[in-house]
């Protein structure tokens, strides 16, 4: 059941990853108002699969699917954190595509892939894995703002007179919102990994940091930290900021690929 | 539809003429006493703004003498008013208001402000009684086209002067405007403007430079600004966000470096330039830098441009929406117009059944409560039965030029006595929906 509701949830945020492509081509009002009502629906489909999943006992927060589907989610509750402050639904240009590509993956196997290892605290790995999602979600969101802050930039260099009628919001509210989502995600992703450690201390006894996980973890956990302190320090946006997030997003990626080669953090078929 | 329209704008008549027949707020409700006290007329409202003096009034006949009241009112020689009157009937009267509201008939098509002036006349006629069922109508299709015409087209959105572009331009960087600093370098007339477009949208000092420092102060002054000595000028540039330069040099007076230094001291924060000047003061190396923004006056001239010709583009649009809605109005209103002949027919037929019944009630003696039913039923189904054809065809009549012949008809047959529509009372949702906008 849980796993139809997702599929519903699935239908909707196609309409948004439809918006997101044709949001790119040209402006439309009543689309852009149709895309968000129906990634809200889909968000209420998703919230009921997942508290259904919840519910029924039979959660297993370590199972890739599962894992996706929370990422998805949060991810999309961050995009309506922004739209409630910035009535924009432009950073849906790049959450949509990614939050209907994981509960695309979430939706159409039924196996669920678990984690090999057997842990013994599950409370501190439910909370590892919902911090570091938190984290994720707003590095997807920072990564959307910085690429939109690129776009927006080029058309107001461009001097293009369409450029006026852009759909994205100010540069400067662009920027807010990848510099917010950064300062939201960093303590998420720092806690996030730090309660990583603990489970694997009470696991294995030991970090190995040579691990694939940890390492690329660690990596993408210091190129984060390295955008908060440019931004910070020297203000850092535009081309140079937009590097480093995609930078931080492609580790964020290889992080999580990394779960099919580590030897403390890998999912199999069950 | 008895509308009658006529009056003058900033296409028809020059300003001399304008300004004669322009009537002051205060003395608005008077004028619009005086127009439904003339002959012929029921109805009337004026809308007096700078650009545009006119009257609209629904008549008795079709025919009142508008040239007459202007006359009279404003006592004006007709053979200085007249060759630049315009009037509209009917149809013609509804088309027109319809694009003077939605801002198609300005001198700035698109501009928002006309809406809000007729808003503004019309609920000053309906406060002194002079506005009442048939104008009420009409005024409230009237802004329901303006809007329409606002939220199908994009015939308001983009700005036609060059001052407005660069705030447009200037909001695409911020955001709001609100608390951002603004650097006049060198004091002209438009820059001047430039920079009181800013200020009106928010914009929270003003810094300006100039070589005569005189000036500066001077214009300074006028914004409540801070007036800088122009050797001060790049120590103090990067306190702004928004830069409006206009120097005479004959060189770039803002180069690469200078972009770099402020960028550096402003955590790269984006400035934004405009170069009204020619030759140009901001060199096009810096307008490369990130975070740096330059439009020269050429940039700022295509923008306008462009604006001008989508807007006329969709100005085309916008007139296709007043065409449809004025058919529609049209036809709706002719409908109403047979409707008090339908109701006292049927009104006529309703008391002739009653008092028939009453009259052989009488000779029947008892009748049981299923008797009662089935002579109801009985009458009943025969008058709708004769009313049926004269409903049909005063109803497809209001649609054709000939409904007024058919009503007359129909009223000299059963002899009916139409009470006058009180229109005011039908659309009561409509009313209100006027009545609550701002």
């Amino acid at each position: 059941m849980s796993l139809l509701w997702l599929r519903f949830a699935l239908g909707c945020y196609f309409i948004g990853l439809v918006y997101a492509f044709v949001a790119l081509r040209r402006t439309s009002d009543l689309f852009s108002r149709i895309a968000f009502h129906a990634a809200s629906m889909g968000m209420v489909f998703h919230f009921v699969s997942l508290t259904e999943l919840f519910l029924s006992g039979q959660v297993v927060w370590a199972s890739v699917h599962n894992g996706e589907s929370l990422l998805a989610f949060l991810s999309m509750a961050f995009f309506m954190v922004i739209y409630a402050i910035y009535k924009t639904t432009s950073p849906g240009v790049v959450v949509f595509p990614v939050v209907f590509f994981l509960t695309f993956v979430a939706a159409v196997d039924e196996q669920p892939v678990l984690l090999t290892a057997f842990v013994s605290n599950k409370g501190w790995l439910i909370a590892h894995i919902i911090l570091i999602f938190t984290g994720y979600a707003a590095l997807v969101l920072s990564f959307g703002a910085s690429l939109l802050y690129l776009v927006q930039e080029r058309r107001l260099k461009s001097k293009n007179p369409t450029s006026l009628i852009s759909f994205l919001p100010a540069l400067e509210v662009i920027d807010q919102i990848g510099y917010r989502s950064l300062l939201l995600g960093f303590p998420f992703m720092t806690l996030g990994l730090l309660t990583g450690s603990v489970v694997a201390l009470t696991t294995y006894g030991r970090v190995d940091f040579l691990d694939p996980k940890i390492l690329l973890s660690v990596l993408m956990w210091a190129v984060y930290m390295v955008m908060v302190f440019t931004r910070w320090n020297s203000g850092w946006r535009g081309r140079r900021a937009a590097f480093l997030a995609t930078f931080a997003f492609v580790a964020a990626l290889a992080a999580w690929a990394a779960n099919y080669f580590s030897a403390i953090h890998r999912f199999a078929a069950s | 539809m008895r509308y009658q329209l006529i009056g003058v704008n900033h296409k028809s008549a020059p300003l001399e003429v304008r300004e004669r027949l322009a009537i002051p707020e205060s003395r608005l409700p008077d004028t619009c006493r005086d127009l439904t006290n003339y002959p012929g007329i029921e109805e009337g409202m004026v809308i007096s703004t700078c650009n545009r003096v006119e009257v609209i009034t629904h008549t008795t006949n079709g025919h009142a003498d508008l040239r007459g009241f202007l006359h009279q009112h404003f006592h004006i020689d007709p053979d200085d008013l007249d060759p630049h009157l315009y009037e509209f009937r009917e149809k013609d009267a509804v088309r027109h208001l319809f694009r003077v509201a939605a801002s198609l008939d300005s001198m700035v098509v698109g501009e928002a402000q006309i809406l809000g002036q007729v808003k503004e006349a019309y609920a000053t006629a309906r406060a002194v009684g002079a506005v009442r069922g048939q104008l009420d109508q009409l005024f409230s299709r009237a802004f329901a086209v303006a809007k329409r015409v606002r939220s199908e087209t994009s015939v308001g959105s983009s700005s036609v002067s060059i001052a407005s572009v660069a705030v447009e331009l200037a909001k695409k960087i911020f955001g709001s405007l609100h608390g951002k600093n603004v650097f006049i370098v060198g004091a002209g007339k438009m820059s001047e403007l430039a920079a009181r477009h800013l200020m009106a949208h928010g914009c929270a000092s003003i810094f300006v430079a100039n070589r005569t420092y005189e000036r500066a102060i001077g214009l300074a002054q006028k914004f409540d600004g801070q007036a800088i000595k122009f050797e001060d000028l790049y120590n103090t540039c990067d306190r702004a966000d928004i830069v409006i330069t206009s120097t005479g040099a004959p060189h770039a007076i803002f180069r690469r470096e200078h972009g770099e230094q402020f960028l550096a001291r402003r955590k790269n924060r984006p400035m934004f330039f405009i170069d009204i000047a020619v030759p140009r003061d901001v060199s096009p190396e810096m307008g490369k830098l990130d975070g740096i923004f330059t439009y020269d006056i050429d940039d700022l001239q295509q923008a306008v441009t462009s604006h001008v010709a989508d807007r006329r583009k969709e100005a085309e649009r916008a007139e296709a929406i007043i065409t449809s809605e004025v058919e529609k109005f049209e036809a709706r209103v002719q409908t109403l117009d047979v409707v008090p002949t339908i109701v006292s027919l049927q009104d006529h037929l309703e008391t002739i059944r009653q008092a028939e019944i009453d009259r052989v009630r009488g000779r029947m003696g008892q009748l049981s409560p299923e008797q009662e039913i089935a002579i109801e039923a009985l009458t009943r189904g025969i008058i709708n039965k004769v009313m049926h054809t004269p409903i049909t065809t005063l109803k497809s009549a209001a649609k054709e030029s000939e409904a007024t012949t058919v009503v007359d008809v129909v009223k000299r047959l059963f002899n009916l006595q139409v009470k006058p529509r009180d229109v005011s009372a039908e659309p009561a949702a409509k009313k209100d929906e006027v009545g609550t906008r701002p």
